[in-house]
């Protein structure tokens, strides 16, 4: 096998005493970034994003999504201690998880909770070992036309199957596409929508609008349903964490089915939050405890953390092989691979094998790490939210203006910072999605591009868009789910009584 | 009380209907045709300003036509408004100070305001807090990262 090979040669890069300092470092932080609101994977990221611009690519994506799989963690130690989700994606993780912290199981939920973490991410990172390759393989065949229809498969795939309503979601991405194209057009080198600000001309960096609309808006809200941190104690020792591991291999049609559910949507781009609550509602479903859910199970747990992790994992799949990103963080991540001089798509993985395989190895690394290190530093991360939080607010706000302001040291982006952290406050609270908005802003000058050049080879005939098997299928499949709400209800009105899995579990 | 969240919705989709059109009007002058059978400069831009404007007057049709318990909910009430603005406006004057003074000193007395108003902090505790932050900081980014973050006449006077 290929893969194992180059994972081995990943091993050998990311085993350096610096590169695994980083990865605990940026663990560390992570964890601090999702147990903390206002700061979120996307942004998190963001912020320190500037700071490796001088690292070499390896060290740096290894920092950077080790700080992922850190907020991932994190978001549910305030999910099971505080009822508060630090994350989007651990909603889920409150319904069970905090009436077992009441209870006084706290210790036996966050076991539960990382260790699912744990199974979830590992499922996605076997998945992305063996078939990223393969999907990257077959990708260097694509040529403008196919990465076109893959770029429309995307956008498409966020409003059709977004829980937001699609014209939001339409006008959210369209933003990002405007915001992309403002400075030098890369084709004909003439000024776009500068509107004759000098300013405008070097464009607008998606580090500043992820900053802004995550972290400032964020605190924004956080602000308007003002927190109050009374936590539970957690009490976590080796004893109970061997308890609960004990109990654990009960739950494998759970854990099966949620890693899989996990896997599914993050490859296609319905996100961790969406994978969560559908783990949560199919164990649901097939439990045979499920008229307990909601009282404090550990496996109502289990699903949703497995089913987040996994699919937060395998956003990344797409990110690697096609250079396509599957959830705001993977874009952010993506928008690294091209500042640090790397170009993101299915080329990667034979140009720049060295740093695809260390990224792949330092996963299985960062996950083991970032699981010993959860379990011994609860406590620890527990008392960062007993600092109250107007000490905690101002921080984070200075942490957003150091970031915003590194990424081109310019002022005028901490003034653009708080214009969209109020477009952010505004957008979150008429349920305006902001991760279309951050994926159009990474890839739509890489969209328009291939749109261009196919424009160029086909002398302007939108007809190669199915002029041959391949691209043909990518195209109706983008189409399919861009219609996917009106095709499951012509679906439901055709089969009464046929309403599947899908429709019961969106419906908490 | 206030501001419903229909009007809300209809005067966010007022402002993005008017981000459309300028995108539209700034395009078109870049011409929005094709140029030697591949779309030109303006033609992208233009067709996304237009997404954008015909979606927005989607929006606002749908926020006026259809009236929910949601929709005549307010967007915020105004005692939960109070909050928002109280770091909304402190962290505007912050943005300005930046400007003036440099990152460290408006740092540190953002953070201090802050402690010494909102979390009603002794005096002591807040400057404490504050320009160990902001000292850290300087250590953490100038001395640590060797990143240059903006600085006023107060670093200046230090020679940095």
């Amino acid at each position: 096998m290929d893969q194992i090979v180059s994972l081995f040669d990943g091993f050998g890069v990311v085993l350096t005493a610096y590169n695994i300092g980083l990865m605990f470092l940026g663990i560390l932080l992570g964890v601090a970034v999702g147990v903390l609101p206002g700061l979120g994977g996307p942004n998190g990221v963001a912020i320190l994003l500037p700071l490796t611009f001088t690292m070499s690519p390896t060290s740096a994506i290894i920092m950077l999504s080790c700080i992922y799989w850190g907020a991932l963690f994190g978001g549910a130690i305030t999910s099971i201690l505080f009822n508060i989700p630090g994350e989007p994606s651990s909603v889920a993780t409150t319904f069970d998880g905090y009436p077992l912290a009441q209870q006084g199981r706290a210790g036996e939920a966050l076991t539960a909770s990382f260790t699912g973490s744990f199974i979830g991410a590992f499922v996605g990172i076997l998945l992305i070992t063996f078939l990223a390759p393969l999907v990257a393989k077959f990708a260097l065949k694509f040529g403008p036309p196919e990465f076109f229809a893959v770029y429309l498969l995307t956008f498409c795939s966020f409003i059709g199957m977004g829980k937001e309503p699609p014209l939001k979601s339409i006008v959210s991405m369209m933003l990002g596409f405007a915001m992309a194209a403002v400075g030098m057009d890369t084709m004909s080198g003439q000024l776009r929508l500068t509107f004759g600000l000098p300013d405008l001309m070097q464009g607008i960096d998606f580090l500043v609008a992820v900053i802004g609309l995550f972290g400032i808006g964020e605190i924004l809200l956080t602000m308007e349903e003002g927190l109050a941190f009374k936590g539970k104690q957690a009490n976590l020792n080796a004893k109970i964490v061997l308890q609960t591991w004990k109990t654990l291999p009960r739950y494998w049609a759970t854990l099966t089915r949620s890693a899989l559910v996990g896997c599914w949507m993050g490859i296609t781009p319905g996100g961790a939050t969406a994978a969560s609550f559908m783990g949560y509602g199919l164990a649901k479903k097939f439990s045979r405890q499920g008229s307990k859910f909601g009282t404090g199970l550990i496996e109502g747990v289990l699903a949703p953390e497995t089913a987040a992790h996994a699919s937060g994992t395998s956003a990344l799949l797409p990110m690697l092989a096609l250079g396509i990103p599957g959830s705001a963080t993977a874009a952010v991540l993506l928008g690294g691979l091209m500042i640090w001089g790397l170009e993101p798509g299915p080329l990667l993985f034979v140009e720049h094998k060295d740093f695809v395989w260390g990224l792949i190895a330092s996963m299985y690394l960062g996950n083991i790490a970032g699981l010993i290190i959860v379990l011994s530093t609860v406590p620890l991360f527990a008392a960062i939210l007993r600092i109250p939080f107007s000490i905690v607010a101002p921080a984070i706000i200075i942490l957003c203006a150091i970031g915003a302001y590194s990424v081109h040291n310019s002022l005028l982006d901490i003034g653009f910072m708080m214009i969209f952290g109020v477009a952010g406050y505004a957008f979150k609270k008429l349920d305006y999605p902001l991760a279309p908005l951050v994926l159009s802003l990474v890839l739509g000058d890489k969209a328009e591009d291939a749109f261009r050049q196919t424009m160029l080879a086909s002398k302007g005939s939108i007809a190669i868009f199915w002029s041959n098997w391949l691209v043909a299928s990518i195209t109706a499949i983008a189409f399919i789910l861009l219609f996917w709400p009106g095709l499951t209800l012509l679906w439901r009105k055709l089969r009464p009584g046929a309403l599947g899995v899908a429709a019961s579990s969106t419906e908490f | 009380m206030g501001l419903s969240r229909r009007i809300a919705d209809v005067a966010v989709a007022a402002i993005i209907f008017f981000m459309g059109a300028a995108v539209m009007f700034s395009s078109e002058q870049l011409g929005i045709g094709w140029v030697k059978g591949s779309p030109g400069s303006g033609y992208f831009p233009f067709w996304i300003g237009t997404i954008m404007s015909v979606a927005s007057v989607a929006i606002a049709i749908k926020a006026l036509s259809i009236r929910t318990d949601e929709s005549d909910a307010p967007f915020v009430s105004r005692d939960r408004f109070i909050p928002v603005l109280s770091v909304l406006l402190p962290t505007v004057a912050y943005v300005i100070g930046i400007a003036l003074v440099g990152i460290y000193v408006s740092s540190a007395i953002f953070m201090a305001g802050f402690m010494r108003i909102a979390g009603k902090f002794g005096w002591l505790s807040s400057l404490a807090v504050s320009i160990g932050t902001a000292l850290f900081l300087f250590w953490l980014f100038e001395l640590q990262f060797l990143v240059s973050l903006p600085k006023g006449p107060l670093e200046n006077l230090l020679g940095y």
